[in-house]
């Protein structure tokens, strides 16, 4: 069986957190096709990156870093060409990459090189008779649509915070090349990060969305206190209502026409709970609903329900986690 | 400025999937169709294009069924000048051949810019667009929220996790777009009048077969209900014990 390729991410020289779940994803896949199948991890940057020597334990038996003094930014037409260049000659029989802002950009470029299908976002990926079985949702999750790729090699993207990083020691051997070539026609010239610690609603573990139950955009604040009690680890997100009326910006929106998040937990709070809502968010494991409608739609999903004010019950809510990361 | 927008006909946002008896498709029954909403993003974006050039063209290409002649009418009401319709029997789940029918309609065609939605809110393959950039040879920025272009480049920005980035590209190009960029115009009355007239063409399509095939299509599994813990901010501490206890979240 030829091996599995995982494509990850570095930022400003450090791996990012989602690349360890690529690495997740692409060990359970190998050890899926069995044949002894092994996983190697690529990273494009311009020199050493902090946390490569971290991902043996993840299950990379080999860790490759492709150098290039373009590399240090996002490329993506000189990543798209290091990468279809490996893949090819590494004879990978799957590469895997993260669905996000950078995977989802590059992996069908990739693809496209290659001449090959991508099966994007998944959440689920298994092996039968040496075929690749993937699983992603449609319809913003809706439905799920499993598919069986012919042919090699197989391209996926992973949804985040889907494939939990699990420790499966590998020797995760250390290389390093450097590739020629140029970033390409289309620079990344700047990037503007947003204030230190905001986490994307994407990837955030915890997520505490607000919809049209604030009644102001003033008030979002008690959802950002309560997203900073969790000590860094929540993003704060948003109904379509609310960044419609242009009281959150467009990046936090959860739903259909939003991000399709996945999160450890989600507390919805004064949202409803309007299909188009729920469909990006109903494969969070655990969903807590606070809003003053016992009837209201949400409830049908939520794990926990608190009917009540939530200008009452949240700041309680925030005293309490506060005194738990106290 | 000559300007391609591909669109695409898709089940409206507020559908409730039902899964047809084959098992692997939606049951279209009493289903309403719309225009892809990231794909109006892209129409506003390239009238917008049009307009402030002073002169062009805006070229709507969908690949669909013939029902999508209806979602091209949407596009010209808007504004746009004429619409080719990719006529096909049903659609691939493969991307890569969806890109390869848009990219073979698009190539020699000279246009400036090719816009797309970002990923259409059916299938959300999120790959078209970038695919078709590549089969042509031409830079792409995806996901774009903030365009601007002046004599022949382009600058755009598009949200990364935790942050912006800023991306300089050189025209012709492929750009995605992406909620933010624009508010879509509605259509006039008098815009969805002048829409029966504009031409429309119709090209019989037959994209390959692709390398998916598709097992099931499957409602996801039902959250089970859930319980009420209480009534106000009494019912808050009761909750974190859940939490931690019984979920083991926090």
């Amino acid at each position: 069986m030829s091996n599995v390729l995982a494509v990850l991410e570095q930022r400003d020289g450090a791996i990012r957190k989602v690349s360890y779940e690529v690495v997740t994803g692409a060990r359970r896949l190998a050890d899926a096709l069995g044949g002894g199948a092994g996983v190697d991890a690529l990273i494009l940057a311009t020199g050493p990156v902090q946390g490569a020597d971290q991902l043996g334990r993840f299950g990379a038996d080999r860790v490759v870093t492709l150098t290039n003094v373009a590399f240090g930014r996002y490329a993506p037409e000189g990543y798209a060409r290091a990468i279809a260049d490996g893949v090819n000659a590494g004879g990978y029989g799957v590469v895997v990459f993260a669905a996000s802002a950078t995977g989802k950009d590059l992996a069908p470029r990739v693809a496209a090189r290659l001449g090959r299908p991508l099966v994007q976002d998944i959440t689920d990926v298994t092996a039968a008779a040496g075929a690749v079985i993937a699983t992603r949702p449609v319809y913003a999750g809706k439905a799920l649509l499993r598919v069986r790729v012919a042919g090699s090699p197989v391209m996926l993207s992973l949804r985040p915070n889907v494939f939990t990083p699990v420790q499966r020691p590998k020797a995760g051997a250390q290389e390093s090349a450097s590739v020629d070539g140029s970033a390409g026609r289309v620079i990344v010239t700047q990037i503007k990060a947003a204030p230190a610690g905001t986490l994307d609603v994407a990837e955030a573990p915890i997520v505490v969305s607000g919809g049209r139950g604030l009644k102001d955009p003033a008030n979002f604040k008690v959802l950002e206190a309560l997203a900073a009690a969790f000590a860094g680890r929540a993003a704060v997100g948003a109904s379509r209502a609310v960044v419609d009326a242009g009281w959150r910006p467009h990046a936090d929106q959860v739903g259909q026409t939003g991000k399709t998040v996945s999160p450890t937990l989600y507390v919805a709070v004064g949202i409803s709970g309007a299909i188009q809502h729920l469909a990006g968010m109903r494969t969070s494991k655990v969903i807590v609903a606070i809003n003053k409608d016992k009837d209201a739609p949400i409830f049908k999903v939520a794990d926990y329900g608190i009917v009540g004010d939530l200008f009452e019950v949240v700041p309680r809510l925030t005293e309490e986690i506060r005194k738990l990361h106290g | 400025m000559k300007i391609a927008v591909c669109i695409k006909r898709v089940p409206d946002s507020e559908t409730r999937v039902k899964i047809a008896s084959d098992g692997k498709s939606l049951d279209e029954a009493g289903v309403k169709f719309i225009l892809n909403p990231y794909d109006e993003f892209a129409v506003e974006e390239g009238l917008r294009l049009k307009e402030k050039a002073g002169t062009g063209e805006v070229v709507v290409i969908a690949l669909g069924p013939a029902a999508a002649q209806e979602t091209i009418r949407t596009a010209l009401a808007m504004g746009a000048d004429r619409g080719v319709l990719l006529q096909t029997q049903g659609l691939h789940p493969d991307g890569l051949e969806t890109a390869k029918a848009l990219a073979a309609e698009l190539k020699g065609a000279g246009f400036d810019v090719i816009l797309l939605g970002k990923m259409a809110i059916d299938d959300y393959n999120h790959q078209v667009g970038p695919m078709v950039a590549e089969l042509l040879d031409l830079p792409c920025v995806t996901t774009v929220t903030h365009l601007e272009i002046v004599g022949g480049k382009g600058t755009a920005e598009r949200e990364i996790e935790g942050g912006v980035e800023v991306v300089a590209f050189p025209l012709p190009a492929v750009l995605t777009t992406d909620k933010g960029l624009n508010e879509p115009r509605y259509p006039a009355l008098k815009g969805i009048m002048a829409a029966k007239k504009k031409p429309l063409e119709v090209k019989p399509t037959a994209p390959g077969p692709g390398a998916l095939e598709i097992l099931s299509l499957t409602l996801p599994p039902e959250r089970q209900a859930g319980k009420i813990v209480g009534e106000g901010p009494a019912a808050v501490a009761e909750l974190v014990r859940l939490l931690r206890e019984e979920a083991k979240v926090l």
